[in-house]
């Protein structure tokens, strides 16, 4: 019994459900702080996110006539318990727990695609047609952003480096098996193949949290919040709980498998929260300083430069750069 | 504030989430919502947002006298809107139809026209034309004050 107590701590507390939704949160705060400093406004207190949060919980759900009401209820919360799941799988990683999964980086990146797929099907749902037009989007810069994305990744597993006489490589998908690799042979950002595909990864995090410039799919001056136009209470709150999620996940992600983790060798604890602000800024950066794209703008992108670099920097990878 | 208000009231003071409908009016009461969003003002200080969709507003701002064409189209956006929710009629055209009364191509004003079919309807008045910045959002704190 004392087995199964620690998991459910584990899985709905920390670092579960709990802690990573309120971190998520916390990160929220921050990206709206900044942007408020970027446009030199005071912008909102420390606990607007929980607030907002709090008050769509207790607002009334409105379910549309013309909708599948129990697909569009229920998708919110299949987004929520996928990227809450995602973000378990991260942390348990990261601070280096006893508990093993057998979820790998593929399972985390199926997972973080959920929600995604969850929001196009709940907008789709809505029988809305501008969310079926935001839908529609979502569906195309998905498919737009995950191919270098999964490229960016397996720079990560398949780059060889000289380690002494012998020449290592992590080639391994376990998130584990990637920090231990990190641990004995330096980070992978730490060479030029690295450098690259962080740089990919990062773009096609930020496009995977629905920022400007590639927010087409929530645009609200064109289509008024795309596919999530018909959500409103507590289905709205699961949704923007959703992407606080993902804004913890994704950073952690990114700091796992390309920068170290919290490994001593990189920098430790504090060095990791470091890390985590410092692509979270940098995400509002990018959002506060570009322009909307079109979606065949993004498409462009993301299969032409984005992918070529990806590809190149697996080649590098190869290569033993 | 009395002390039986809930968690969820209390959140709502919190984060007015905004929706802006105009019903024909100048626009010039349009830009001066626009200007609460500027750095000078910044309502973001107190959580409000402006929100695209009415599914995700708790706040109507309602500017001009409401036309025949959008009659309709009013009201159903102020159905859209979850509950609870309340009404701001920003400018003298959406409080008293101003220099539109008695013109054959309107019907309002926005508040009677909203609460033909909703009649429990909470709206502010800010007159004005166009009332200024500070006088909209000192109007949405005072709304919120006597939820």
């Amino acid at each position: 019994m004392g087995d199964f107590a620690a998991w459910v701590f584990l899985f709905l507390v920390f670092p579960g459900i709990v802690f990573s939704t309120l971190l998520g949160l916390t990160l929220s705060w921050v990206d709206r702080k900044v942007t408020a400093l970027v446009q030199m406004r005071r912008g909102p207190p420390a606990s607007q996110p929980f607030w907002d949060v709090v008050k769509l919980l207790g607002k009334e759900v409105v379910v549309p006539e013309q909708s599948w009401a129990a697909g569009f209820i229920t998708l919110p919360f299949v987004a929520f318990s996928a990227a809450a799941l995602a973000g378990t799988l991260v942390w348990l990683a990261l601070i280096g727990s006893p508990v093993t999964t057998v979820g790998d980086l593929i399972v985390v990146l199926y997972l973080l695609a959920i929600p995604s797929l969850a929001v196009i099907l709940g907008g789709t749902a809505s029988g809305n047609p501008l969310g079926a037009v935001g839908a529609s989007r979502d569906m195309k810069l998905l498919m737009a952003y995950e191919l270098p994305f999964v490229i960016a990744l397996l720079v990560a597993v398949f780059q060889k480096r000289p380690v002494g006489a012998a020449e290592a490589s992590a080639t391994t998908l376990s998130l584990q098996g990637l920090l231990a690799f990190q641990d004995a042979a330096g980070s992978i950002i730490s060479r030029p193949s690295g450098v690259l595909a962080f740089l990919v990864a990062l773009l096609c995090a930020h496009a995977k949290l629905g920022f400007v410039p590639f927010d087409l799919a929530e645009a609200e001056t064109e289509i008024g919040e795309g596919a999530v136009i018909e959500y409103s209470g507590a289905a709205l709150g699961f949704l923007k709980l959703t992407h606080a999620l993902l804004l913890s996940t994704l950073p952690a992600l990114l700091v796992l498998v390309f920068w170290g983790g919290m490994g001593e060798g990189a920098g430790g604890v504090a060095g990791f929260i470091g890390k985590v602000l410092l692509i979270v800024v940098l995400f509002v950066l990018i959002k506060n300083t570009n322009p909307r794209v079109r979606i065949d703008q993004a498409l462009r992108f993301f299969w032409g430069p984005a992918t070529v670099v990806a590809l190149l920097a697996l080649i590098l990878a190869q290569l033993g750069w | 504030m009395p002390a039986t208000a809930s968690i969820f009231t209390r959140a709502l003071k919190k984060s007015p989430w905004v929706f802006h409908v105009g019903t024909s009016g100048c626009n010039n009461c349009d830009i001066e919502i626009a200007d609460c969003l500027t750095p000078r003002f910044d309502v973001e200080r107190f959580g409000i947002r402006l929100v695209g969709s009415p599914r995700h507003a708790d706040v109507m701002l309602i500017t001009g006298p409401v036309s025949r064409a959008c009659r309709e189209p009013l009201q159903q956006a102020w159905l859209d809107m979850p509950r609870p929710r309340v009404g701001v009629c920003v400018g003298v055209c959406a409080c008293s139809m101003g220099a539109y009364k008695d013109a054959y191509s309107v019907t309002g004003p926005p508040d009677k026209v909203i609460r033909e079919v909703d009649p429990d309807a909470k709206f502010v008045y800010v007159p004005g034309c166009p009332p200024k910045p500070e006088t909209i959002i000192m109007a949405v704190i005072k709304l919120l004050g006597e939820l």
